[in-house]
């Protein structure tokens, strides 16, 4: 039960509104932004998705730079509140097409009758956006900037091959195409963060996959779909322990520690033949989420050195190793490197050749950084930076620099091996084909090599 | 415990699924007991009533989860707390007329004017495209509206321009009235006229909007109008009609409760609970039921005996046997109720988890975690089940941290925390998934910190310290700190601890301030308890030259390190020398504190090379203008002047090595939020009563008032020093369980009061952590062991004894005798004839420190205790007293704060001309508590 629903600009400017039960005083939202915004005096530290402040509990989610923010008195589930911000997020997505400050200031006044139908007096009522469509008479103003570009997971399948419109995943589900009919079709992406901990000697010390399979149909009728994974796909391993490598890698195997899946997901064939079952509902929603802790061939090798060069001079060597196959290309890739807290300068040397690259020495927070436009499966890249240290005394540089972590984006690659096998559409018409994308990404989570 | 798990793990997702049952066959037993798991044919557990629990799907189970369960003993019933106070609730809700506009938006009367005007206009024309116009104007209205701008104003115009058959502007009309009318009263009653029409349109959205609106009015003297609406709303034939209705119900109640039970709504919402096709229609009916009676104090007999109906079998299975129709919102919801169900027997029990076993499947956290809270609640009385329950919810729980936005992982990782905390052994083989990662919020971060402490054990601390020793060099200081802390922590908790204690060391030559300061205080905790590492530590410790600790912490525990091994320490009276001659640049009074004792203890030993610092030291520390520090001065000098062997024996005395530090929080109030799991109080650590006011404690939260603190008797339990090495299955059980098994042991009283363990007491250790030490046996039951400390406390010196009580007038009754429950009906029923403040004698609240010693000590005055709780600064006892020759009873609620020295004293009296005499035995009477 929730007190009051706000949404929060960057700045902190209400942008929505609703008070479900006069419990709160109305200054909350200042209250709220003060207090996020400044939760430690040194501004490093970030707040916590939910506080208590005068006997007011306020919960927060951040979504593509929105707070979205509620407030309630009573002592609440804190995974109910936070579950529903971000599902309320969803549903205004799923209505506006594209989830940015513009976009909802345009159509606040269809966010405000969604708010009265999703909850009522502080309780939830509905979050589907199927059902809210009966509900819901205001038209959404699709935004144009909205059509062309993109922010977020859609924009992720972009790069990969020309088949993939990113751009469909962001239309409106009730909204109408400018051309007036409506596209049959359906996006199953199966997404991936990967959380791998080199050693300083390149050993795996911890690995994992978290994945999701999410959905985003646009099938009109609700037909009936059929999911298959990968035969010989287990799940839950190890008993207890979740970390005994098996030597399953490479078998074939592809072994699940855990999953979970939605609502609308039927599994009565699942044990057979690895089939998830459902009537996707409107929207975007996840159909499966799960988690692996088998051992999988991590898409990149890192290799970092950092040693003394002379009086006051260091030299740094990263070399990275793109493990996948070349016909795959990772996009965005960046590199960063926390070096020894007396380092005043940085030189850095490419390789011959290097294109797209680009490298900075932010020496506010004293970090190396290292950008890559496009890696292609199979290269190999190195970066060399010669540090020059304030003559103060310093400790040992090993110890001071690093962990050297690395972000990228792989389009249409999965290291878990999961795979959606088919895709099947139970619609009696033979001549109704719609348009079915299945596209895989893979994304770095935590990846991190230490020194 | 992994044995317990079967080999194939797939189990609880494999046949379950694979083998679907007939509609309404009864389930079968999955998780069920040992020996009954054979029995052939369907095991219809509840054949005894009429009840049983459908399912759908699931027709047999081949869980094996739950299997070897042996030696059980299933407890006829689960204690639940008998004393509840319920209040009725008056709570208007604040309103601000106005809000301040934020300077960033554009405001002005002049926007407003102009839009009242173009309204007026357009309220009469029925010009063709008018609804457009009226549309562009109702949004700059509501937007202004949410921009904090106040267009109360336009009132009038917005409501004449509503009526409309356009369904968009009805909407926005809405949206608006109910967020003035509060403010305009007089103008909403013009709003009643065409909402009571539209609560009667052919289109149920319509009736239904219409509704809402209506009861969201908040406008007490329009009440009247709500009844035949809602009347009708309850019987429309449309469910959304129906569940805005059962809201509308809710609504009503909190703007004029008597209207709303006048109506009988409340019963209608019982029937539709029941009865009702549409689950939202259920929900919210639960909902507003579960709030109604949560707030109904006055007719409070009544109101528990519906909340018993609610908990009842038939209520239950009902909801249960339909819980996949409903949203996973209502599914919540559900869940909460069932977790408070005290199922008859283990099987009902088994019947229940097995039913409720796939949602532990669901992408939605909420409900994966009130599922966990009614296996963890149903389970409590059967250990071994309980277990499994945790090994059970591992998995799901773990994929729920790592899928989802960082916020809905965090929900989940603090529950995660709260089950680690209570049992980290079932969880030490998992302890590679409570790494940090780089780039997670420092709040997560240092749940996964304490979580890696508390599953260290021996197979895996070698591997959990390397990696803690990796986030020492962190980027994130606050973290590498707390992450020093946590080797220091495994290391007092481990009783191998070579290797530790070489990393400890490293740590100091690792040349960082800051990892230098957080390891001096670790090397000092390490040696309270580990003495025979002295000889390794200090030579690394000696190296360090004190001008490179800074901190007050690392500084004192240098200094501590100083004087409690200058023997060994070569250099110690000159280092000590050196800082005494930098006395006023010193700014941490902890650190003088420390450098006083040091030297004492440097004198012992070595006194010809210390002579001359001490000397100064006690100059500078009696010139000192902070009053702790003068205080030790004076002391030390007087002791050193009376005898120097007593000093000797004062200040330095053989140590006993500590073997438990203090735990922070006491496990009654662990236990309460364990019994609070899925809720705030699991995230902030703390119960609910310590953030929310009672009124916001959720409908179900029978913590009120003497609910919150547990029952005591006068029976109170000797403290037992070792309750701190608890075994491991004793952390499984909450209150209620560790309640009951006392219960049982003690016969003389249904109730028991727990033990006070003397690890709930803070000691002050941040001032006096030298001196504790100096006489580790001292903890809350021995306050008058240690003189020196009280000394100190500055307790025992200038206080005046308190002036002899005249002799009561009032004769009690020394055996006298009420029942909790008929205190609890007393205390509703009598109003508070007496409240007052009284100041405490500081021998009382040092005293304190065992409250038990205040109830012995009441009870001897014939004053009973019925119930104690609360911590330290905090504690509040509910007495009881009877006059010795009639049956007329005294209430007492008496709230303690040691450190203000002040009580709180509410008396109740069934004789009110009585209270007063009674009220001055009481004080007569605290006030002798703590005095020889």
């Amino acid at each position: 039960m929730i007190s009051q629903f706000f949404l929060l600009s960057q700045r902190g400017d209400n942008i929505v509104f609703r008070d479900y039960r006069g419990e709160v005083p109305k200054g909350s939202a200042e209250i709220f932004f003060r207090k996020v915004k400044f939760w430690k005096e040194d501004g490093q530290e970030e707040a916590p998705p939910v506080f208590n402040v005068d006997g007011v509990n306020y919960f927060h989610v951040k979504v593509v730079g929105l707070l979205f923010v509620a407030t309630t008195r009573a002592n609440v589930s804190p995974s109910l509140v936070l579950e529903l911000l971000q599902r309320i997020a969803r549903v205004i997505k799923d209505y506006v097409g594209v989830l940015n400050e513009d976009s909802i200031r345009k159509n606040f006044v269809l966010v405000y009758e969604l708010l009265d139908e999703v909850i009522d007096f502080g309780f939830v009522q509905t979050t589907s956006t199927e059902l809210l469509k009966s509900y819901i008479f205001n038209e959404p103003i699709v935004l144009e900037s909205a059509r062309l570009s993109s922010i977020g997971p859609t924009g992720l399948f972009m790069q990969g091959t020309k088949r993939m419109p990113g751009t469909a995943v962001t239309k409106s589900v009730v909204a109408n195409e400018p051309g007036g009919r409506k596209r049959e079709e359906i996006f199953v992406d199966i997404i991936e963060k990967i959380s791998v901990t080199f050693s300083s000697s390149g050993y795996i010390l911890t690995s994992e996959i978290d994945g999701t399979i999410q959905m985003k149909s646009y099938l009109s009728g609700n037909p009936e779909i059929r999911l298959a994974l990968n035969e010989d796909l287990g799940i839950g391993r190890g008993g207890g322990s979740g970390y005994d490598y098996r030597s399953s890698f490479g078998s074939g195997a592809v072994v699940l520690d855990d999953c979970n899946f939605h609502e609308s997901v039927r599994l009565d064939n699942f044990e057979v033949d690895k089939t998830l079952t459902l009537v996707p509902p409107d929207g975007e929603f996840p159909v499966m989420n799960y988690r692996m802790t088998q051992e999988f061939k991590p898409p990149f090798r890192i290799n970092a050195l950092i040693e003394e060069a002379g009086a006051h001079k260091a030299e740094v060597i990263l070399k990275i190793y793109a493990e996948f196959p070349s016909n795959i290309t990772s996009n965005t890739v960046a590199v960063q490197m926390p070096l020894p807290k007396y380092t005043i300068r940085a030189s850095f040397e490419l390789e011959p050749g290097a294109v797209g690259q680009t490298t900075d020495f932010k020496d506010a927070n004293k970090r190396l950084e290292w950008g890559l436009k496009k890696i292609v499966g199979g290269s190999e890249h190195t970066l060399r930076a010669r540090l020059t240290f304030s003559p103060e005394v310093h400790g040992n540089i090993t110890k001071e620099s690093g962990p050297v972590s690395m972000t990228f984006t792989i389009p249409m690659y999965n290291s878990s091996r999961l795979q959606v096998k088919y895709l099947q559409i139970a619609k009696k018409s033979g001549t109704y084909n719609p348009y079915r994308w299945v596209r895989y990404v893979t994304l770095a989570n935590s990846y991190v090599a230490r020194i | 415990m992994t044995s317990h798990r079967p080999a194939d793990c797939s189990a609880h997702f494999g046949p379950a699924y694979g083998l679907a049952g007939a509609e309404g066959q009864p389930i079968r037993l999955g998780w069920s007991v040992f020996g009954e798991d054979n029995q052939p044919g369907p095991a219809t557990s509840t054949s005894s009533t009429s009840f049983s629990l459908q399912n759908g799907r699931l027709g047999c189970f081949s869980l094996k989860f739950f299997n070897l369960v042996s030696e059980i003993q299933w407890p006829t019933f689960r204690p639940r707390l008998d004393l509840r106070v319920h209040f009725r609730l008056i709570m208007a809700p604040p309103w601000q007329s106005q809000r301040s506009s934020s300077p960033s938006q554009p405001a002005g009367k002049g926007e407003v004017a102009d839009v009242k005007t173009q309204l007026r206009n357009l309220a009469g024309s029925r010009a063709p495209g008018v609804d457009d116009s009226k549309r562009e104007l109702f949004k700059k209205v509501i937007s202004y509206m949410t921009i904090g701008i106040d267009v109360s104003s336009v009132f009038g115009e917005m409501v004449m321009c509503s009526a409309t058959s356009d369904i968009v502007l009805k909407k926005m009309c809405y949206l608006y009235v109910g967020n003035y009318a509060k403010v305009n009263p007089d103008l909403a009653l013009l709003t009643i006229n065409f909402l009571q029409r539209d609560c009667k349109d052919e289109d149920p959205m319509i009736r239904g909007l219409a509704l809402r609106s209506l009861c969201s009015l908040r406008v007490t003297n329009l009440v009247e109008y709500l009844v035949g609406p809602l009347g009708a709303g309850l019987k429309d034939n449309n469910s959304y009609v129906r569940m805005i209705a059962v809201m509308g119900v809710l609504k009503l109640y909190h703007i004029s409760a008597s209207t709303c039970v006048d109506a009988d709504f409340p019963t209608t919402l019982k029937h539709l609970l029941l009865n009702d096709q549409d689950t939202q229609v259920v929900a919210n009916c639960l909902s507003a039921l579960q709030e109604i009676w949560s707030l109904g104090g006055s007719a409070s007999e009544e109101v528990s005996r519906e909340r018993e109906i609610l908990l009842s079998k038939p209520v239950i299975y009902y909801l249960l046997n339909r819980i996949r129709e409903f949203s996973e919102w209502a599914q919540c919801l559900v869940l909460e109720l069932v977790a408070k169900y005290v199922p008859a027997d283990p099987n009902e029990i088994f019947d229940v988890m097995n039913l409720l076993e796939d949602r532990l499947q669901h992408a939605n956290g909420a409900v994966v975690l009130a599922t966990t809270k009614v296996f963890l609640q149903l389970t409590l009385s059967m250990t071994d089940v309980h277990q499994q329950v945790y090994e059970r919810i591992k998995a799901p729980l773990l994929t729920l941290v790592s899928s989802g936005s960082p916020e809905q992982s965090y929900a989940v990782l603090s529950h995660l925390h709260l089950l680690v905390m209570r049992a980290p052994f079932i969880f030490s083989s998992d302890y590679k998934h409570f790494y940090c990662q780089y780039n997670e919020p420092s709040y997560v971060k240092r749940l996964k910190l304490e979580m890696l402490t508390a599953v260290a054990n021996e197979s895996n601390t070698y591997e959990i310290v390397t990696e803690l020793c990796e986030y020492a060099a962190n980027v994130d200081i606050p973290i590498a700190r707390e992450s020093i802390r946590a080797v220091g922590k495994i290391a007092l908790q481990q009783y191998d601890v070579n290797a530790i204690v070489d990393r400890l060391l490293q740590f100091l030559e690792m040349e960082k301030d800051y990892v230098t300061a957080e390891a001096l205080v670790l090397v000092k905790d390490l040696l309270r308890k580990y003495p025979q590492w002295s000889q390794d530590c200090i030579a690394v410790v000696g190296n360090i030259s004190s001008k490179n600790v800074q901190e007050p912490k690392a500084k004192a525990a240098l200094i501590w390190m100083l004087g409690e091994y200058s023997q060994e320490m070569h250099d110690a009276p000159y280092i000590l020398e050196g800082l005494i001659e930098n006395w006023e640049d010193e700014h941490s009074a902890e650190v003088r504190l420390h450098l006083l004792t040091a030297v004492m203890k440097c004198f012992f030993k070595r006194p010809p090379e210390t002579q001359k610092s001490l000397g100064a030291a006690l100059a500078a520390g009696l010139a000192d203008f902070h009053q702790d520090v003068h205080d030790r001065a004076l002391f030390y000098y007087r002791l050193l002047q009376y005898k120097i062997s007593v000093a000797e024996q004062v200040v330095n005395p053989p140590k006993q090595a500590v073997s438990v530090f203090a735990d922070t929080q006491s496990s009654e109030i662990k236990d309460r939020i364990f019994d609070e799991f899925n809720s705030l109080s699991v995230v902030y650590q703390k119960p609910s009563y310590m953030f929310t006011y009672k009124e916001h404690r959720g409908p179900f939260e029978f913590s009120d008032e003497i609910g919150n603190v547990s029952i005591g008797t006068e029976s109170a339990d000797t403290v037992d020093p070792n309750r701190v090495e608890a075994n491991d299955k004793d952390l499984l059980l909450s209150t209620s369980e560790k309640e009951e098994t006392r219960g049982l042991n003690n016969s003389s009283s249904a109730y028991s009061a727990p033990s006070y363990d003397a690890s709930s007491v803070s000691v002050p250790t941040s001032q006096l952590s030298g001196l504790v030490i100096s006489n580790p046996s001292v903890s809350g039951n021995a306050p008058q062991s240690s003189f020196a400390i009280d000394d100190l406390l500055g307790l025992g010196l200038a206080v005046a004894p308190a002036p002899a009580p005249s002799p009561p007038p009032l004769k009690l009754n020394p055996k006298a005798v009420l029942d909790p429950t008929s205190f609890q009906q007393k205390w509703r029923q009598l109003p508070i004839s007496l409240s007052q403040e009284y100041s405490m004698n500081p021998q009382g609240v040092a005293a304190l420190t065992t409250p038990q010693a205040l109830l012995r000590h009441m009870q001897g005055q014939a004053i009973h205790c019925i119930a104690s709780g609360g911590q330290s600064p905090n504690f509040k006892f509910f007495f009881f007293a009877q006059k010795a020759e009639e049956s007329s009873t005294f209430l007492v609620e008496c709230v303690v704060n040691t450190s203000s020295a002040k009580a709180q004293i509410k008396i109740k009296a069934d004789d009110q001309s009585a209270t007063r005499p009674f009220s001055s035995v009481f004080q007569s009477a605290l006030s002798k508590f703590g005095m020889p």
